[in-house]
């Protein structure tokens, strides 16, 4: 009996190998299977590695110096002195805004006349106003801005050993000291090209076997459907990983991003979120059996959330507060948290154990229900 | 037969499906059988009788609303595993996987159902002999032709022996030669004691089965050895002579017609009639002249006919009033094709092919998958342009003036290729002014069009939602919007019923009536009949031209009196390819 039972192990093990083996030639044979798979994250590694800066530096700013006192000359040389400013000194505030209104200055800095005064006092108000139309740009000039005051207001109570109300501004990118978005991009990247494989390429290939009639003759063979789901998730799981050391090692050697935290626990999240990506992909093939639909679908439910809503491009805290919470609906959220986490900021597991545990349910549902929904009939 | 020795054992199976647009369709209406082991079984019906639905439901891919269903001796409803495990099943499209090799696709079926290397050494060879498929081992099964995918998905059902092997319609789309080999297959798998239950549209196929399955709309019309079903149909056929000077079609086209005939198609240069009674009175008239009627023997397809009529006949009785009188072929040559030669790389596809065809002549373009025939119909058309040779098409010569002659030429394509989300009305208004056709004169040639082809009542249906033999009656419509002079046919009856093969040919009979050239290609090689000539071609090369008695004449031996339109091209493509494989060895 027991024999029997290992007779019966061992022939699924073979059919699993086969549909596996199968799976794999299809893949390696298939153009479009190589280019999601590899040319398309290369491209992109190139294109947010090179392409696309989000640094804001040099922003032309309007200082406005009503007040002479030598402390106002010594804020505005904070901003003189800064990369991320190119301050030009103007004398009226009709100057200023002419200048903001003709887009020549970003930014204006308004040291009012009784700067010096207020000081001493411990009220002292430096009035900044940014051009709102590039709201990133903005908020980012902004803060650096209150960062530079913020400074300088730090380093004057140091010296004249008076306590002002000084405040610290915290800059959003609190970990990226070079401040280079390259640094959050690429090991944000590894989200899109896991997505892309993992959900994309297996809601395709899976919805083509719909579309092809493939199965129909397939399921008349004693392969049952979950040997079929692990013919299908194994190969794209491995791509999936391929893919996932390409942008670790573009990273690392391309833009010499440093990965603080451990390699072993990136690459098991990247599983975890792999396996997320392609349960997703199992049932949204298996729902559609359509290619062009499950496209769609995939790209609405799985790539366009982690490219938008994941805090890979746009952080959500800068998002409004309902937007804030459907972001909590997509796994990318939880993936692009432990990504950066473990790029920019080291093992913290206060961050990667929660993250990693909704991962792990959301990866063990989904595969679950691509087993339940996917059956061995046909309409 | 007890039922454990059945190979299947259907009772009052039931099984309706619901259309996307709501409509319930009634796919199985109470279906009882019972197949018998080691036999070769035919299901035959037209489209939509339920017999793909059944093979599925035996295979145990779906699921029936009621009734029990055993195969091979197991309930498949509630085990569908186990009898998967046991039979072996082949689709209509038998997803082979286009980017594997003939043997990757060999071996994933004999990894699936678990064949040791051993048995492998054995059976591999056996099905490489026996569908000639050795020399592609390592071809990617995509670049296969039809019918080497046939075979090779038939060989994919063979890696083990099952205990039941279920095909679905597995020769439609393939040519007569590969037609004919797929079959000496199954024989041989039936002579060697393996039960099989094969669909079929083809009634010449189920006549050589050893049980028929006659089935329509649902429903079992009758079951029973093809010569017993045949022999219902005794004293009711005749081959009627048209009258001088009138095309055998034109006359079948009348007959048709008339109330107390089940049955006519041309048949060697006659119209072979089937009556619905043996009891009436032989004379045949037409016009008042009486016609010379000789009785022969019924063959399966005349008996299920018969029966087909008995049970749908009357929505048929479609006026073919308005067909002319007499045939209007005239002298005057409307297509002429010298030295035609089109090469592709190194390959040449068609290879110094010529031909007339006169104005009001309906001609046909025969030939295997791969003759040429595709390549020389893109070339008539004015889609592909020749590697040499001249094409005057309506007076132009196709290479300079093109666009010109275009405009007097009908096409309807081998795919169904109007706008299925668009309506019908749409789908004519759009190929109207895409024609150029407008204001009153475009309404009123669409209005006549619908009443000719009965489109009236679909008017605001979509297109793609409509039943079969009416997409084709739309495609037709569509092409005859601007009364072009000549009408190209690109295998427009693949996939159809014989009814509505039946129904096309008389409108397309009626167009030629009317002075339209219509030049057609076919895999029913029955519908041969209804052309005035035919070419056959095979590898890119000219093998015969003529009426369809002369083509039939090449393959008359001493033993073989009368043979048909399909074994007579059998022996005249083979003939030309042992010619060839003398030649060059």
């Amino acid at each position: 009996m027991s024999t029997r039972a290992a007779n019966r192990r061992l022939a699924a093990l073979r059919r699993i190998r086969a549909l596996i083996r199968k799976e794999s030639w299809q893949l390696l044979r298939d153009p479009s299977s190589i280019a999601i798979g590899i040319v398309m994250p290369m491209a992109m590694l190139i294109l947010f590695g090179y392409g696309i800066n989000l640094d804001v530096k040099n922003v032309p700013v309007a200082i406005v110096m009503e007040d002479d006192s030598a402390e106002a000359r010594s804020v505005a040389s904070a901003f003189e002195l800064s990369d991320y400013f190119s301050a030009m000194p103007v004398k009226t505030m009709a100057a200023a805004q002419e200048m903001l209104m003709s887009s020549r200055a970003n930014a204006i800095v308004r040291i009012p006349t009784d700067f010096a005064r207020n000081l001493k006092a411990g009220n002292a108000q430096v009035q900044v106003i940014v051009n709102g139309a590039d709201s990133n740009t903005a908020r980012i000039s902004l803060g650096y801005a209150q960062g530079a005051v913020g400074v300088w207001a730090a380093k004057e109570a140091a010296r004249s050993g008076s306590s002002g109300g000084v405040i610290t501004v915290e800059s959003r990118l609190w970990f990226n000291e070079a401040n280079d978005s390259t640094y959050f991009l690429v090991p944000g990247l590894i989200v899109l090209v896991m997505t892309l494989i993992g959900a994309m390429l297996t809601a395709l290939v899976m919805a083509r076997e719909w579309e092809r009639g493939t199965f129909e003759a397939l399921f008349v063979t004693p392969v049952n459907a979950f040997e079929i789901l692990l013919g299908k998730t194994v190969p794209y799981f491995l791509l999936g990983l391929a893919g996932l050391a390409l942008c670790v090692a573009g990273s690392k050697l391309l833009f010499g991003v440093p990965l603080r935290g451990s390699l072993v626990i990136l690459t098991v999240v990247s599983m975890l979120y792999l396996l997320v990506a392609l349960g997703l992909g199992l049932v949204i093939s298996s729902a559609t059996k359509n290619q062009f639909i499950a496209s769609q679908v995939t790209m609405l439910v799985t790539y366009l959330p982690a490219m938008m809503l994941s805090g890979f491009v746009f952080d959500p805290r800068s998002m409004p507060v309902a937007v804030q919470i459907i972001t909590y609906i997509f796994p990318a959220r939880y993936f692009v948290k432990l990504l950066q986490t473990l790029f920019l900021a080291g093992n913290i597991w206060s961050v990667i154990l929660p993250n990693a545990a909704v991962l792990a349910g959301m990866a063990i549902a989904l595969l679950a229900l691509s087993v339940k929904l996917t059956r061995k009939r046909i309409a | 037969m007890s039922a454990s020795e059945a190979a299947l054992v259907a009772t009052d199976v039931r099984k309706t499906f619901v259309r996307n647009t709501g409509e319930v369709v009634e796919a199985l209406a109470g279906v009882s059988l019972q197949v018998e082991r080691g036999a070769l079984t035919a299901l035959v019906g037209p489209d939509g009788a339920g017999k793909t639905t059944l093979l599925r439901l035996a295979s145990g891919l779906v699921v029936p609303d009621s009734g029990s269903l055993d195969v091979i001796g197991i309930d498949v409803t509630r085990f569908p595993q186990q009898v998967q495990d046991k039979i072996s099943y082949m689709p209509q499209r038998f997803g082979l996987y286009e980017d594997l090799s003939v043997q990757e696709n060999l071996d994933l079926y004999a990894d699936l159902h678990g064949v040791p290397q051993v048995e492998r050494n054995e059976v591999y060879p056996r099905l490489f002999g026996m569908t000639q498929l050795g020399r592609f081992k390592e071809r990617p099964a995509g670049k296969l032709s039809g019918g080497m995918k046939q075979k090779l998905g038939l060989a994919c059902t063979l890696v083990r022996s099952p205990q039941l092997l279920l095909l679905d319609e597995p020769t439609v789309g393939v040519d007569p030669l590969s037609r004919r080999e797929l079959w000496e297959i199954v024989f041989q798998l039936v002579k060697d004691g393996l039960s099989v239950i094969v669909s079929t549209s083809y009634l010449d196929e189920a006549e050589r089965c050893e049980r028929a399955v006659l089935m329509h709309a649902g429903r079992i019309l009758a079951e029973g050895r093809p010569n017993e079903i045949t022999a219902s149909a005794k004293g009711c056929c005749f081959l009627v002579r048209a009258p001088d000077g009138m095309p055998a079609r034109s006359l079948q086209a009348r007959l048709f017609g008339l109330p107390d005939i089940a049955d006519a198609v041309p048949e060697a240069g006659r119209v072979r009639v089937v009556r619905r009674s043996s009891a009436a009175p032989p004379p045949f008239e037409l016009d008042g002249k009486s016609l010379e009627a000789e009785a022969v023997e019924p063959r399966f397809e005349d008996a299920f006919m018969l029966l087909f009529d008995a049970i749908a006949g009357d929505q048929r009785r479609e006026s073919h009033a308005g067909i002319a009188g007499q045939a209007s072929v005239n002298e005057e040559t409307v297509v002429e094709v010298r030295d035609l030669v089109r090469m592709f790389g190194n390959f040449t596809a068609v290879d110094h092919v010529s031909f007339k065809v006169r104005r009001g002549e309906v001609y046909g373009l025969l030939g295997p998958n791969g003759a040429g025939k595709s390549t020389t119909f893109k070339m008539l058309c004015g889609l592909l342009p020749a590697t040499s040779g001249t094409l005057h098409v309506a007076g132009e010569n196709l290479l300079t003036a093109g666009a010109k002659a275009r405009q007097r030429l009908g096409y309807v394509a081998q795919k169904f290729s109007l706008y299925g989300q668009l309506t019908v009305d749409e789908n004519l208004e759009f190929f109207a002014s895409a024609y150029g056709l407008r204001g009153s004169s475009r309404r009123e040639r669409i209005k006549a069009l619908k009443e000719q082809f009965e489109l009236d009542r679909f008017s605001e249906l979509p297109s793609g939602q409509l039943p079969g033999g009416f997409k084709q009656r739309l495609a037709l419509a569509a092409a005859l919007l601007h009364q072009p002079e000549i009408l190209f046919l690109d295998e427009a009856t693949t996939g159809a019923d014989p009814l509505a093969r039946r129904q096309f040919w008389g409108r397309i009979t009626g167009l030629s009536e009317r002075g339209v050239t219509v030049i057609v290609t076919t895999h029913f090689m029955e519908e041969a009949e209804y052309c005035d000539r035919i070419i056959i071609l095979d590898a890119g090369k000219n093998l015969a031209e003529g009426t369809p008695l002369d083509i039939r004449a090449h393959a008359e031996t001493d033993r073989d009196k009368a043979p048909t339109m399909e074994q007579a091209f059998i022996a005249i493509v083979e003939k030309q390819r042992r010619k060839d494989k003398e030649g060059g060895a």
